[in-house]
Order: C-alpha cells, then structure tokens, then sequence
C-alpha cells in the first residue's frame, strides 16, 4: 500500500488520515487549476520574500546616498534610487514584510470576530439575530475605505490604527458568511446529538458549529486580502497608514509623486509589487472557492 | 393564485407589494442612516482621546477647559449628546470647518457636483464596455478571450487606483500630450460660464460655451476612464457570472435546437433575464465609486468631495471629515437600498 492509497483510502481508520486524505484531494485538484498556481506561487514568494529579505535585498532600506540620488534603473539599482539615494529594490524587498505583517493582522483580527458574531447569531437565533445581524448589515452598506478614514482620522495616522481601522470594516462580511453557514446546521441531527449529550452551548458553537466554517472562511479572506492591500496601501499614500522612513509601498509612492514626470521609476516601481501580490492573492482565492466551496463559484 | 382573482385585484395585490417593499426601504434606511450617525458620533466624540483639548490646547487653564466643555456640550450624558447630534445633522447642520472658515453643509453642496460628474462618466464607460465585455467572455467560455477577460478584471482587483491615475498622468498628460492633467478645467476658463447645476459639462453646454465644454471634457477623460476601469472589472466579472448561468440553462438548448441564431440567443433570449441583476450590479458599483473617486480625486487635484475629505484628514479638520464621511456614507447607502429595493419590485421570482 503506497502513501497515496493510504490517503485516498475511502474508509480512513483514524481522523488524522481522514484530514490528511482531504488535505491531498484539494491539493492536487488545486494542482490542477494553472492561475491558481500562479496565484500560490506569488504569496509563496511574498512569505519567502519577506522571511529573507536581508539576504535578498543587495542594500539597507535606510542606507542614504545623496550623490547617487533619483538613478534610472541600471545594473546596480535595478529598479532605481529614490529622492534619498536609497535603493528601491532594497525598500520594496523590505516592504514585503510590512504588507504581510498588514494582511496577517487585519485577518487574524477580523475574522475570528466576525466568524464569532456570525456563529452566535445564526446559532440562537431570535433577538440576538436580530440585534447582531442588524449591527452587522450597518457596517456591510458603509463604504469601507471612508470608514477607514474617518478610524485613522480620529485614532491619529500610523500603522498600528491603520490596521485597527481596517479590521473594523473588514469584519461584518465574514459574521454574513459564518450566519449563513450555522444556519444552515443548526438544526442538524449531530447538533442535536452534542447538545443531548449535555454540551454547553459555548463548546457547542467552537467545537462543532465553528470548525465547520472554516473553509469558506479562508476562502472569503483569501479573496478579501487584495481589497486590504490596497485599503493599506491607499492610507498609506495619504499618509495616514505607516509613516517614513518605513518602506511601506503606498508611503513609497506617495514620496514619488512629485518625481512622477521626470523620474517615473520612483512611484512606479513599489505600485508594480502591489499589483503583483494581490493580483496572486486574488488567483489563489478563485482558485481556493472552487475547490473547497463549489456553492458560490463564479460569484464574487 | 386563484383562478377566481379577476386581473385587477392582482394588480391591487401588486401595487400592495410594491407599497410593502417601499415601507421596508424606507425602515431599513433610516435604522441603518442612524447607524451611520452612530458610527460618526462615536469617532467625532468617543474616539479622541480628549475633543476639549484639541479646541484650546494643553497650555489652558482649568477654567477655560471647563468652559470650553460646557460651550461644547461635552458635559452632558452621551445618550443627550447623540441626540442632539442626530438633530443638528438632520437640520443640515454639520459643524464649522476649521480651513476653509465654512459651515461643512456649504462646502460639501459646492464640492459634490465635481465627484457626480466624475462618477457619472466613470459608471457610463464601465457599463458601456464592462457588459459587452462579460457577456462576450461567457459566450466564447474557456477560449484565450475569455481568459484574458478575465484576468483583465482581476487587475481591477489588483492596481491600486492612485498608482494607476499616477501613471496615466506620466504617460498620457506628460509623455503623450493626450489629454489635460489635473483640475477640472484649464485655470483661464476657471469660472467663466455661470454656475446652474455645478456639473460642469452641463453648465458649460447650458451657455452654449463649447471651447469649456470641449477643455472640461479634455480634463475629465482621463481620471474618469479610471474610474470607469475599475466599475469594468466587478461589471464586467459579474455579466459574465450571470450570463453562464442562464447559457447552461435547458431553454437555451431548446432555443438553439429550434435553429434561433446564436446572436439572438445570447443577446435575447439568455441578456433578458439577467437585467434585473446587473441593474443592482451597476448601482453597487456607482457606489463603489463615489467612494472609489477619493483617491483619484487626490491625484488628480479634482475639486471633489474626495479632495476635500482627504485636506481635510491633513488639517485634522474633524468636523469636514464626519461631515464628508456622513454625505458619501448616506449616499452609499441610499444607491444601495434603492438597488435592493429596486430587484425585488423587478424581479417577480423574489416577490414571494
């Protein structure tokens, strides 16, 4: 018996081969699926990129070289020097891990909150429903940039109420997703079956309402983390998400914006990893909902 | 239904529905428009660490503090504080700007045309190419156009808009000379046709002065093609969605197997029924660029409510920052219910 009839044995003996069988199933139907591919190929790069960013990057972010300030592009700065000599290439390898210390917190943030709210709304039922369903539905038919505007307006510019703005608006999509997930369960005979068994409802909603969630979660957040990217780095060219000298990508092109016309690789060159990495955020996160949520393919 | 209802107590029954949903649009308007005031209040008067300071600085005495506090209301409980608000904001008072010395409600009224005219462009060039383009993508399913359509949408997902109205301005304002850059007109035609709507295409055509109407057109092009990429991608994404689900549909073989040519099967028999979705598609995305046009605005110095949100965030102007947020959430949420509101008075399958 190989491994790989162990894993796609149809009655697995133990619940680790049974997770290990599925993991399998939906890699290699992943496999299968080019663009998203592509798309896992991109944030492998990013999380390697930023795991490895002062063996990769050939500079410091910070290292100044006025004598060598807004270079074209050549051998040496490939992508260029910025108004204070600094390496682009550099600054945009080192911008990798701020962007994806962005997106990990805002999901880490706001989808445990949201998948909570949902899962004991749709659970209960009733006023409770009604009340969080209603809170949430006032913050769905908000625009979410202006939100977050006003949140970092009113906590004060800076990285930190940067990401606090946007998890608050991020939030209420996945407490719509968890309801309509527990809703569909909640009635269910094995729900039934815990709670006959004397379950609380507390271990009720974590250890079986939950987990069951999870998948079409990590789908909605996959597809969501190019919207936070670009919410991220919109504050930042406004100025009010991380603040200079950091090598954040929206700051970056926000300083290159008065060289736009004569010194174009400035402001261009930060926008391009930009559009890479949720351009592969998007890829994958198409590729994801086919396999692991079929229902809602081809809707976004 | 009974065969015993005559056609007019349908209609009576219809209209009924009609009243119904309308009833509901509007409760659910105003809970959620009260929502939006809640949120404003609590960032205008919860959030900051202390309101009183930033009106008379850290070098006031006790008195003067406690005098400003009282002037500022903020010594009343906060339900009485939100009411007042919610008053002040329904009166069409939304405070004083600190720079530009206005009241908030007159600065907005003045600004808010420019970002109409903007978006109006934007949403008309995303419909107008967005729908063929996903209606095409999901007729030739699978094929090299029907990829790059695709991927061509996902970049809307992808570029950040200032990047975008950054390099256009490089290379078709600086590099090719294609068009006008930033404002909304050159500065020597700045005020010359009087003001009837505030869009000024409209104002500019009213006069009859068509050397403005051309020069505005001029500066509109770019930022408003932009804008119109961006509602491209999520319209032409969603037509495409919409249109393989009806293409798979067994009336659709029916119509191809009675000989139905294939231009009258897609753009008749299987566009008819997707209408009333993507109707609520485009009102989404004409929301999604009020909001969208903040950034553009910004880049290319557009006298909108954008650009006046975003000078007022530097200048840490709270009262035009609530204000703008308040009209552009309003707004949003208005496009939104009606669009709702507007599928189920449409669509007879919803009216269950």
């Amino acid at each position: 018996m190989t491994a790989r009839d162990w894993l796609l044995d149809d009655s697995p003996a133990s619940r680790l081969q049974a997770n290990l069988g599925r993991a399998w199933r939906m890699g290699t139907t992943l496999l299968r699926n080019p663009l998203a591919v592509v798309g896992a190929a991109i944030i492998l790069g990013l999380i390697l990129t930023a795991a490895f960013a002062p063996w990769i990057a050939p500079e410091t972010p910070f290292g100044q070289d006025l004598a060598n300030r807004l270079q074209p592009p050549s051998p040496q700065h490939w992508m260029g020097t910025d108004e204070l000599g600094r390496d682009i290439f550099s600054r945009v390898v080192y911008g990798s891990r701020i962007t994806l210390m962005i997106v990990s917190l805002v999901a880490v943030i706001s989808a445990p909150l949201g998948l909570i709210v949902g899962a004991v709304a749709g659970y209960f039922g009733g006023w409770p429903d009604r009340l969080l369903m209603g809170v949430t539905d006032v913050f769905l038919s908000m625009p979410k940039l202006i939100l977050a505007l006003a949140f970092v307006a009113a906590l004060g510019p800076g990285i930190e109420n940067a990401i606090i703005a946007i998890a608050i608006t991020a939030w209420p999509a996945y407490a719509r997703i968890a309801r309509a997930e527990t809703m569909t369960f909640r009635n269910s005979e094995f729900i039934s079956a815990v709670r006959l068994l004397g379950a609380s409802h507390g271990r009720i909603i974590f250890r079986h309402v939950l987990p069951l969630c999870t998948s079409s979660m990590i789908v909605r957040v996959t597809l969501d983390m190019a919207g936070i990217i670009l919410t991220a780095a919109g504050l930042g060219f406004l100025g009010l998400g991380a603040q200079p000298p950091m090598p954040e990508w929206g700051a970056m092109i926000s300083r290159g914006r008065s060289f736009i016309l004569d010194q174009w690789w400035v402001a261009t060159m930060p926008g391009f990893a930009i559009i890479l990495v949720s351009l592969g955020f998007s890829l994958l996160g198409d590729g994801l909902r086919d396999v692991l949520d079929p229902k809602q393919a081809g809707e976004r | 239904m009974g065969a015993t209802l005559g056609s007019g107590s349908i209609r009576m029954r219809r209209l009924g529905r009609g009243a119904g949903a309308l009833g509901g649009f509007v409760v659910v308007t105003a809970l959620t428009f009260l929502g939006l005031l809640a949120i404003t209040f609590f960032i205008g008067r919860v959030v900051p660490i202390d309101p009183v300071l930033a009106v008379v600085g850290d070098r006031a005495s006790q008195a003067q503090y406690d005098t400003a506090r009282a002037a500022m209301g903020l010594d009343r409980p906060l339900a009485v504080q939100f009411l007042s608000y919610v008053g002040e904001v329904l009166r069409g008072d939304l405070g004083h700007s600190i720079t530009t010395n206005r009241p908030v409600a007159d600065d907005l009224a003045r600004v808010f045309p420019a970002t109409l005219e903007l978006a109006t462009l934007g949403i008309l060039i995303g419909v107008v190419l967005g729908v063929p383009m996903g209606v095409w993508a999901a007729a030739r399913q699978g094929s090299w156009i029907d990829q790059a359509i695709r991927v061509f949408a996902l970049l809307g997902y992808s570029i950040p808009a200032f990047w975008l109205g950054l390099v256009g301005l490089a290379i078709f304002y600086a590099g090719l000379g294609w068009v006008a850059g930033p404002g909304r007109v050159d500065i020597y035609y700045d005020g010359l046709v009087p003001v009837h709507t505030g869009l000024l295409l409209v104002d500019s055509a009213i006069a009859g002065n068509w050397t403005v109407f051309f020069n505005a057109l001029d500066h509109l092009a770019l930022p408003a093609t932009i804008l119109g990429f961006f509602s491209l991608a999520y319209i032409a994404r969603m037509t495409r969605s919409f249109m393989l689900d009806q293409l798979g549909q067994e009336y659709i073989t029916t119509a191809r197997v009675k000989g139905v040519p294939e231009w009258r099967v897609i753009w008749v028999h299987a566009f008819k029924p997707i209408r009333v979705p993507l109707i609520t598609v485009i009102g989404l995305s004409y929301a999604g660029l009020l909001e969208g046009s903040v950034m553009i605005e910004t880049v290319f110095s557009w006298p909108g409510i954008g650009n006046y949100l975003t000078q007022a965030l530097l200048n840490a102007d709270m009262s035009a920052v609530l204000g703008a947020t308040l009209v552009i959430g309003s707004v949003f949420i208005l496009i939104n219910k009606l669009s709702d509101v507007l599928y189920r008075v449409l669509d007879p399958r919803s009216r269950q």
